[in-house]
């Protein structure tokens, strides 16, 4: 299958990387002049493969793998003579130790470009390190706000950050409950406490109260949670309208599943980058946890056809469309574009052509690109809502295909 | 004073790398491998040296981390300056949970054990603490000053941590020689024993465990000025209190080249399983976890012990020789 | 907070993942009362009976309760296996060297897995998993009730097999006084393989308990790991009636804090006790006064 292939393509390139770093930095001063036609351009693809993100970074690896494949078979890189994108492939361990030390694998592997890192944790590190040889990276997912404030002119960030998923959900929450006629009041946030959860929960702690919603408590948990059931008790005793999810996936499933066992049903659950919320496994394994759950997440662009095509790909091999593969996908597809325009290899001029970017050929909603301090200006989250076994895109209207269900129907 | 040659050529000959080889790649891993080293020399002190092993020298490292970090990122404080603080911050820590430790005569399994609740109450602390930012963690704004102890090139980096190992390697051996190294050994192999001939146990053991924190804290001060990030899973993780046992132990514990050694064995092994396993996740982890097995089955005693068995063994070879000479005569 | 509309269910749920973490340490009293070794791979051999069970019912459309009566001799052998074959003879006997043969034992268990099996998470979805029986004002998820009683049966049966049995006095004995044991004739590697085969038992029956309720990924039974240490602890190492109590008190202990401080921060109450428990009375709460 596809993984023999990448397997015997890792061993040599790693072969290479150390061939090549120890026999010192000849490879990264090469002027693109001296590139032969059709040299494949080399691409650092780097995911947390093994560790407690492996899922994650699988799934990620995946979908940047896909968008290679894709390229290549449809010719490749056709400024510089068709040539073809290797990758080199990078696990980061699910540490920023990890990630830093394939950063400097691949360097010395004459990368062109990075992309990947997942963990907002190894981007900040990764994206660090490849600073310091002006090697473009492009962040997939990582949410935090600090990764485009660092001034780093390298990192560029597709999708969206923190502040804009916060204001996007908070917005459209506010759209949703008006257009039901206001049900919901009171609010309780259920958050996991490392980076993104508790980043996101004091953002939306600061502007829940200004929209006119009260917030009745903030519940962290650390990740693994093995037990839910007290925090379904406090939500039943409590009983806020809506309860707001921001967790990784397991975590996500266990607290839905308590929530269903203890018969706590709150008019609505709302999440914020839920990890399970938009993800067709839950919906698959969980039916009735999971429906009517709304999440404000990555999701596709349902109405292009290139992303259902990949859909369908994904499907057939028997895995899951979650978001870190058409994330990825979308990654690959536009530094693929920049190389295009720089007509080169060289970091410094794919650097340049990433910043002028305005590429729409992903398949994400964002619009074509534009990078404003690394951070692509039209990325933002959308609504998703699970009605039956499906998850439907309910805003915005550009890319609706259903209206929302709120409040939810009792059970 | 004996024993310094072997160190001396050992950090000289580490030294010229970077002289050698400008490949980052390279440098990088011997970096994290020299980190790994300090740590862990820290750990043998008191693991090697003291008998007592800490599941949870994470303790340490991750308030050296996050006490350099914080300093500089909230308070505005010179890194060097925070360096410093951090190294004291830790050693403050290690005398505190020593103190609490020793004096409720905790030994062996319990000792290892408080040691590890306390690692993982600092851990949870840290990741709900507003002042380490919480589960976002602390981010070192990216300057690249000498004075702000960060470098545009690794060497720098390079060179600073293996200076760090080799005062660490001196300053054991300077402990080996003296009559505090040799209470620490006595409380080591029989305590009791050691405490009736007027040697105060508690007192000893808790030198040990400050000093021992201190180095390890240098390791975590060095760790958030190379990698400029740190979160509650970073500082204070199992990750670090297990590498900080693993490089001692398989290099030779209680010895004084141990820890480097096994550093530089154990990072090399992980390397190496991962060129030949290529990119199956989990495979290269599988090999590694076996090697390591049959490393301890082979050589219980770490890779010193190996050479000091040969060569005891050379010199019970050469002595026997004579004696049958003489009989072959006789 | 403090009403008895929460208060009460609180307790109830923290009493029946008392009585499972109770099992896992359970296992792990026992290793590390009799080869006073801190086991590394208990963790990693919890998540590869999860993994068992999660098979069975998926390949075999075995009830986990059902599966629990087969996986149980089978991760018996599968302990006595490592600790006659693997452990006891690389590590020579040291305390050290078995702790870091377990380390490796660990590393190569959780990457087996992951190498095989993938990162993804399995769950199963029992049929009667969602069913609940009402208790005053709690909901007592099915489930756990189930698992509740049958880990304290096992506590019960593992106990009587430490009174009454041969094995069980010979185990004791072993871990009494090693040297004397020995001498009185009692094969002690055999003794040490029997524990160890136990715990892992204890594991196997464990995984059961949690697979309808939980789930399973490679690094997954990581969680209980530091939490079962503290209860050994907490309990008095070796001591089987300690495990059992200990558990349900931790499990208490755990859900309340996790009520008052929030499940993060809730989460220290667990090691805070500990800490206190070691440096004021480490013979455990309910072990015998050193």
């Amino acid at each position: 299958m596809g993984s023999q292939f990448l397997l015997s393509r890792r061993r040599l390139l790693a072969g290479t990387a150390l061939g090549a770093a120890s026999a010192a930095a000849g490879s990264i001063a090469m002027p693109a002049v001296l590139r032969a036609a059709g040299t494949p351009v080399k691409l650092g693809v780097l995911h947390p493969v093994t560790g407690a993100l492996s899922y994650s970074g699988q799934q990620g690896r995946l979908g940047a793998s896909m968008a290679i494949d894709d390229i290549n078979a449809a010719g490749g890189i056709k400024a510089l003579g068709g040539a073809k994108i290797e990758a080199v492939l990078g696990d980061a361990q699910s540490t920023p130790e990890g990630g830093n030390a394939e950063v400097e694998k691949m360097n010395g592997a004459g990368v062109a470009a990075i992309v990947g890192g997942y963990a907002s944790g190894i981007c900040l590190a990764a994206s660090q390190t490849a600073a310091r040889y002006d090697l473009p990276y492009i962040v997939d997912v990582g949410v935090v706000d600090s990764i485009v404030s660092r001034g780093l002119k390298n990192t560029f960030r597709f999708g969206p950050g923190f502040g804009v998923i916060a204001k996007t959900a908070l917005d459209n929450l506010v759209t949703i409950n008006d257009q039901a006629g206001k049900p919901a009041k009171t609010v309780m946030i259920v958050h996991e406490d490392s980076a993104f959860g508790s980043g996101l929960a004091k953002l939306l702690n600061a502007q829940l109260p200004e929209r006119g919603f009260q917030v009745l408590e903030t519940i962290p948990h650390p990740t693994p949670t093995r037990d839910f059931n007290n925090v379904a008790l406090k939500i039943k005793a409590q009983n806020p309208d809506l309860v707001i999810p921001a967790n990784y996936y397991n975590e996500y499933v266990l607290l839905a599943r308590t929530m269903q066992q203890q018969r706590v049903r709150p008019k609505g659950i709302y999440s914020v980058l839920g990890g399970a919320a938009s993800s067709y496994k839950f919906v698959k394994e969980f039916p009735e946890s999971a429906q009517y759950i709304m999440d404000c997440n990555h999701w596709f662009d349902p109405k292009n056809p290139k992303a259902l095509a990949l859909k369908k790909k994904i499907e057939d091999k028997h895995e899951f469309y979650t978001y870190e593969v058409y994330m990825n996908y979308s990654c690959v597809l536009l530094l693929a574009d920049a190389i295009e325009r720089a007509a080169s290899a060289d970091r410094a001029k794919i650097i340049t052509a990433l910043e002028n970017s305005t590429f729409a050929g992903h398949v994400m909603p964002y619009g074509p690109t534009k990078f404003v301090n690394g951070q692509n200006q039209g990325a933002a989250p959308v609504n998703t809502q699970v009605v039956g076994s499906d998850i439907l895109v309910i805003f915005p209207a550009a890319f609706a295909s259903a209206k929302p269900v709120f409040p939810m129907p009792p059970a | 004073m004996k024993g310094l040659v072997p160190i001396v050529a050992v950090v000289a000959l580490l030294a010229t790398v970077p002289l050698i080889t400008s490949s980052n790649v390279v440098l990088n891993f011997l970096v994290v491998a020299l980190l790994i080293a300090l740590v862990g020399q820290g750990w043998n002190l008191l693991g090697g040296y003291g008998g007592q092993y800490s599941f949870g020298h994470a303790a340490f490292f991750g308030t050296g981390a996050y006490v350099t970090a914080i300093l500089q990122v909230r308070y505005g404080v010179n890194a060097w300056l925070g360096f410093v603080l951090g190294v004291a911050a830790g050693a403050l820590v290690g005398a505190v949970i020593g103190a609490l430790s020793f004096r409720s005569g905790l030994k062996g399994s319990y000792f290892a054990l408080v040691t590890l609740a306390f690692a993982e109450v600092l851990r949870i602390v840290a990741s709900v603490s507003p002042i380490t930012g919480a589960g976002v963690g602390t981010l070192i704004s990216l300057d690249l000053r000498p004075m702000a102890f960060q470098f545009q090139n690794r060497a720098p980096f390079y060179w600073i941590i293996l200076a760090m190992v080799g005062l660490s390697l001196i300053l054991i051996r300077m402990i080996e020689h003296s009559r505090f190294g040799a209470y620490l050994v006595a409380v080591r192999e029989n305590e009791d024993a050691a405490r009736s001939l007027g040697v105060n146990a508690t007192i000893v053991k808790l030198c040990a465990m400050t000093i021992s924190a201190a180095v390890t804290a240098a390791g975590g001060c060095f760790y958030a000025q190379y990698f400029l990030f740190i979160d509650a899973g970073i500082a204070y993780g199992s990750w670090i209190s297990i590498e900080a046992l693993l490089a001692p132990i398989i290099g030779g514990i209680g010895t004084v080249l141990g820890p480097l050694l096994g550093a530089l064995v154990v990072k090399t092994l992980g390397e190496l399983t991962k060129i030949v396993t290529g990119g199956a996740p989990g495979l290269d982890l599988v090999i590694y976890g076996g090697v390591l097995i049959l490393v301890i089955a082979i050589a219980p005693r770490g890779i010193v012990g190996i050479f000091v068995d040969l060569r005891g063994r050379m010199r019970r070879s050469k002595a026997a020789a004579p004696a049958s000479l003489e009989r072959g005569h006789g | 907070m403090l009403s008895s509309v929460i208060l009460f269910p609180a307790l109830l749920n923290g009493l029946m993942t008392g009585a499972v973490y109770a099992l896992i340490a359970l296992g792990l009293t026992l290793i590390y009362g009799v080869l006073h070794i801190i086991n590394f791979a208990h963790g990693a051999l919890l998540t590869a009976a999860m993994f068992a069970a999660f098979f069975g019912y998926q390949w075999l459309g075995l009830d986990p309760y059902v599966a629990a009566i087969g996986l149980a001799p089978l991760f018996y052998v599968l302990g006595y296996g490592l600790q006659r074959f693997v452990i006891g003879p690389a590590a020579h006997g040291e305390d050290r060297n078995i702790l870091l043969v377990t380390l490796g034992l660990a590393v190569v268990i959780e990457n087996a897995l992951l190498y095989a099996f993938r990162a993804d998470t399995r769950t199963i979805n029992l049929p009667y998993a969602f069913n609940v029986i009402e208790v005053g004002t709690a909901f007592l998820a099915v489930p756990r009730v189930i698992a509740f009683a049958i880990a304290i049966g096992v506590a019960l049966a593992l106990w009587l097999i430490m009174r009454w049995t041969d094995a069980g006095k010979a185990i004791r004995a072993v871990a009494k006084e090693k040297l004397g044991a020995e001498l009185s004739g009692i094969d002690v590697a055999h003794i040490y393989a029997v524990t160890f085969g136990l715990g892992t038992a204890c594991l196997a029956i464990a995984a059961c308990l949690l697979i309808p309720t939980y789930y399973v990924n490679p690094s997954a039974g990581n969680a209980f790991v530091l939490i079962a240490f503290t209860i050994v602890v907490l309990g008095g190492m070796g001591s089987v009636a300690g495990a059992l109590l200990g558990g349900l008190f931790v499990g208490v202990i755990e859900s309340l804090s996790g009520l008052y401080l929030g499940e993060s921060l809730g989460q220290i109450g667990i090691f805070v006790m500990f800490i206190l428990v070691l440096l004021f009375r480490p013979s455990g709460l309910f072990g015998e006064r050193a």
